[in-house]
């Protein structure tokens, strides 16, 4: 037990003694909270568009200005002819080019219609689509306002309720994501890197000749990336809670709990993928396309999974990180407890002992 | 030049002859564009909305109906058990739900506002927000039309009278592909690039190779160069490659020059394969070295603009993306591919990323040590 | 053999890690055409002063020059002049005997039609013209030594440096590796090796022997095994480390 101790010390050397190493793995959690809390938003704020005023009377000039003080657009240029509509447009400059026929606000009164063109570069469809509803419901707003603010502000008011999560912050979304994220790329990707560099390197045979029992070396790898991992879960929740206000609604010990077997989970996967690969560079890449990308885009985290094709959603079924987020999205957000996420985590469970099996299988193999 | 050209004749025959590296250059970009582009989809065609109609008259029922023909929108009555409805929302089974209150008809025939409640699961925010602006959307085009129709108010101040038409350039249907694929082919030329060259670069270094070559009289930037010519090559294929998949499966529009493109690819190559080589020259083994890019690239990724415009970020934000090689080819290879956009509007880019390359390229040259 | 011609001039090399002395005020000249050797158990410093003289690293103080060339301030010149084999085969596991061979010659300045016929030479030197196109991977030990030797002669350098080049192979292919250094050193060149085999000290035409930083002796053989009344170098080794 004793050069077992020995060895755990070793691994934790490797990656202790490498500063840059650490850096990275305690800053990249800080750094893509911060990206996903403050950078990634849909907001549609300050769109720079052009308005080209034919018209240039009361109400062009009033739905103009109730425009830009909207908060939504910010007006960056005003053109005088309809053939600099397309160069601004392709350049860049501008999202949103605003036409307004000539003598726009005589027809609106007098009951031919004024006619608005919204001209958007959709490019990027979904901004432009919320572009679009954003400007013809100032403009429709401001069509009823004519009438008398007084009497008739707007026939149906909606009150609105945001469930769950009533900025519409992002946090409750990537604070899962990039915990589930995080942890698949330390325990998952990086021991499978670890244990191809000892093959890669010829080290693993020496270790393998040495009273050190198999299991033992894989266990003793394990370890400092469980450990890494955990601190970083902590971490992540507790970024999320103090500098987000994201609350754990839900018992903060089973959230810790199912992150460990999560982890477990992510760390059998890592076993199994070095076992396949026996250079750093094939584990990288069987890592990236099998784990980080799935990750990324099959687990609900940045993409609803309900909008993609049928085949897609039952193959995201199998992806890990997708039941790990629900859970700790029901949880933290929802305050659910077992009762609520009891399936998930029997499917996480099922999942680590096949993988678990699977990778000692093949270990043996390359042993013998 | 003629030691150059062995050092990346080497590179090449190590390259095809590596049995996973070679096939996962053609599995990567029809993974990436098969699999990647179906996932990455922010397309709201399928929203679950839950009805809850207490008012149950002709006005309530025309806007149910004003949704129901909406192409977004998946409805579900739940008007006989409105606590259920909540209860499906927890288990995200319905995304919106909607509350019609039964003096709502009445109301609205005396002119007086008529409150409809809406609940919209707003775990994901941004899907929320867009939830929000269809459904706003749906309920003013609604209150128009029934202004209109009931004249209510007087007709010409009512918004009907306002005829707002749009259009959407550069992708009339709103192909939420179109936008993405362009990103995926970023990501993949990125990857391949930058991760191949310094990749083989510090796996000389851990397997000793290197040494052999630091005591022959191969100079540093002809060394560098035999790393980034080869992987430089297969980048620009891998686009090539991915184009042509995105062309034939997608028909995703080329409408801009190919030549400017590749061209501005070639530049872009160089600055993220200038920062590769830089990390190889800063580190040791090859775990260390993926740590930094997966670092890096995710950072530089999130904040290219992807799948969220650049221009909502906070100023910071956009400031930052100065030094972003990944910004720069997000927006101009959607600004070529889909708006076609020319070598004049995109100057500014080229000018900027090639100081990047140039000063990364610099930099790996000066840190590269033969002698330590 | 001994001809006067200095090839090797040492005087006060020193290098420090941090606190740590690798090698402490080196002073030794080695001559065209002899078989130097630098006898010392792991960690005396051995690697340290051939990756010195090498140009792999700065020293910290003191003077070298290799082939006439200052190892400060010519280094590249000096590359051209050497020929070097590491403890790590340097070969290039997944190309083929052909490829390294034509791969290292190309970057040593060896073109066309000459580096061709180079690299054949070498191979019916060896007597692998069968395994032209075998992997270096798929090749013995004792194989892959030899070849790592002959490429680190490609370029015809002056003085040829081989740090511990027999490390984990046999006593008999030692042997024959050493007949190879033997046939290259009866040819003019000057051969600088690191050892911690007593046997293959012997071999030596000069030996210094090195602990902990320091050269503690350095003569012939034969001399330092009469001036140490020892019956090996073995004995003297342990004389010496006394």
């Amino acid at each position: 037990m004793n050069s077992f101790a020995g060895f755990v010390k070793k691994e934790f050397l490797h990656i202790f003694r490498d500063p840059r190493t650490l850096l990275i793995l305690f800053g990249m959690p800080v750094a893509q909270i911060m990206i996903f809390g403050y950078v990634i938003t849909n907001e549609i704020k300050d769109i720079p568009i052009a308005i080209f005023d034919q018209a240039k009377d009361r109400a062009s000039r009033e739905i103009s200005n109730k425009l830009v003080s909207s908060g939504y657009f910010s007006l960056k240029m005003n053109l005088n002819s309809i053939k600099e509509v397309e160069p601004v447009l392709r350049q860049g400059e501008v999202k949103e080019v605003i036409v307004f026929e000539p003598d726009f606000n005589n027809k609106m009164e007098s009951g031919n219609k004024g006619t608005v063109q919204l001209l958007t570069d959709a490019s990027d469809p979904n901004t432009a689509n919320l572009i679009v509803s954003y400007t013809s419901g100032i403009i429709r707003d401001y069509a009823l306002s004519r009438y008398g603010s007084e009497k008739m502000p707007s026939l149906i008011e909606p009150k609105i309720r945001m469930m769950y999560n009533q900025d519409l912050k992002g946090v409750f979304m990537f604070v899962p994501g990039t915990m589930a994220l995080i942890l698949m790329l330390i325990s998952a990707m990086m021991t499978s890197i670890s244990i191809s560099r000892e093959k890669e390197l010829g080290t693993m045979e020496v270790l393998m000749v040495s009273p050190i029992k198999p299991f033992q070396i894989v266990v003793g790898k394990l370890i400092p990336y469980i450990v890494l991992s955990f601190i970083n879960a902590v971490v992540i929740i507790a970024l999320g809670t103090f500098v987000f206000g994201l609350p754990v609604r839900g018992s903060l010990i089973l959230l810790l709990l199912e992150s460990l077997l999560f982890i477990s989970l992510a760390l059998s996967l890592g076993i199994l993928i070095s076992t396949v690969s026996n250079s750093q560079m094939v584990a990288m890449f069987i890592s990236l396309i099998g784990l980080m990308l799935p990750t990324i885009l099959l687990s609900g985290f940045i993409y609803p999974i309900e909008n993609m094709p049928l085949i897609l959603q039952w193959i995201s079924n199998i992806m890990p990180p997708k039941w790990y987020i629900i859970i700790v999205k029901d949880i933290m957000i929802k305050g659910e407890g077992l009762r609520f996420v009891w399936k998930e985590t029997l499917i996480m469970l099922g999942m680590t002992l096949f993988f678990m099996l699977a990778a000692i299988k093949r270990f043996k193999i390359r042993l013998e | 030049m003629k030691t150059i050209f062995y050092l990346v004749q080497k590179e090449f025959i190590q390259l095809f002859r590596n049995r996973v590296m070679l096939p996962m250059m053609f599995v990567m970009p029809i993974f990436q564009m098969l699999v990647l582009l179906y996932a990455a989809t922010l397309e709201m065609k399928d929203i679950k909305m839950a009805v809850i109609d207490l008012d149950h008259t002709q006005a309530s029922r025309s806007l149910v109906n004003k949704f129901e023909a909406s192409p977004f929108y998946n409805i579900i009555d739940y008007s006989a058990s409105s606590g259920i409805a909540e209860e499906e929302m927890a288990r995200d089974r319905v995304d919106v739900i909607i509350t019609i209150p039964n003096e709502f008809g009445e109301k609205l025939n005396k002119a007086e506002p008529g409150d409809v409640q809406l609940l919209i699961n707003a775990i994901n925010g941004a899907k929320a927000g867009l939830i929000y602006a269809y459904s706003m959307n749906v309920i003013s085009q609604y209150t128009a039309e029934f202004v209109s129709l009931k004249g209510v108010i007087p007709q010409q101040y009512s918004s009907g009278n306002i005829d707002i038409r749009y259009r959407f350039w550069f992708n009339e249907e709103l192909n939420f592909k179109f936008f993405m694929l362009p990103g995926i082919l970023v990501i993949l030329v990125t990857v391949m690039g930058m991760a191949l060259s310094a990749l083989s670069l510090v796996k000389e270094k851990e397997l000793g190779t290197i040494e052999q070559i630091n005591v022959s009289p191969v100079r540093k930037y002809q060394f560098l160069a035999g790393k980034l010519i080869p992987f430089w090559l297969v980048a620009l294929f891998e686009l090539a490659f991915g184009l042509t998949i995105g062309r034939i499966f997608f028909d995703i529009p080329i409408r801009g020059s190919l030549l400017l493109l590749f061209a501005f690819s070639s530049v872009y190559l160089v600055a993220i394969m200038g920062i590769g080589l830089f990390f190889s020259t800063i580190t040791q083994t090859q775990q260390q070295i993926m740590f930094l890019f997966f670092f890096f690239n995710i950072v530089f990724i999130l904040m290219s603009g992807l799948f969220t415009p650049v221009e909502s970020m906070p100023q910071w934000a956009q400031t930052l993306n100065i030094l972003n090689p990944l910004a720069y080819f997000m927006k101009v290879i959607r600004m070529i591919l889909l708006k076609g956009s020319e070598l004049q509007d995109i100057l500014a880019e080229i000018i900027n990323l090639s100081m990047i390359a140039v000063v990364m390229l610099g930099l790996a040259v000066w840190r590269y040590r033969k002698t330590s | 053999m001994n001809s006067k011609e200095k090839v090797i001039e040492v005087r006060g090399l020193t290098k420090k890690f941090g606190n740590f002395t690798a090698i402490d005020r080196l002073d030794f000249d080695v001559f065209k055409g002899e078989i130097f050797g630098f006898l010392g158990a792991n960690g005396a410093g051995k690697t340290t002063a051939i990756k010195i003289l090498c140009g792999l690293l700065h020293p910290s103080s003191g003077k070298a020059s290799v082939a006439g060339y200052d190892v400060y301030k010519q280094t590249e010149s000096v590359k051209r002049s050497i020929g070097y084999m590491s403890q790590r085969f340097s070969l290039y596991e997944d190309l083929s005997l052909y490829e390294n061979i034509r791969f290292y010659g190309g970057i040593y300045g060896l073109r066309g039609k000459f580096l061709k016929e180079r690299s054949n030479d070498m191979i019916a030197r060896l007597g692998l013209e069968k395994e032209k196109k075998t992997l270096i991977a798929d090749m013995p030990p004792g194989w892959k030594q030899k070849i790592a030797f002959s490429i680190a002669l490609i370029h015809e350098p002056k003085i040829v440096f081989l740090d511990e080049p027999t490390g984990g192979v046999d006593p008999i292919t030692r042997r024959q590796f050493w007949d190879l250094i033997y046939e290259v050193a009866s040819k003019g060149l000057t051969v600088f090796v690191t050892t911690h085999y007593m046997d293959e000290a012997e071999y030596c035409n000069r030996l210094s022997i090195m602990d902990e930083g320091k050269i503690v002796a350095l003569d012939s053989p034969d001399r330092l095994k009469s001036e140490y009344s020892a019956k090996d170098i073995n004995e003297v080794f342990v004389k010496i480390a006394r």
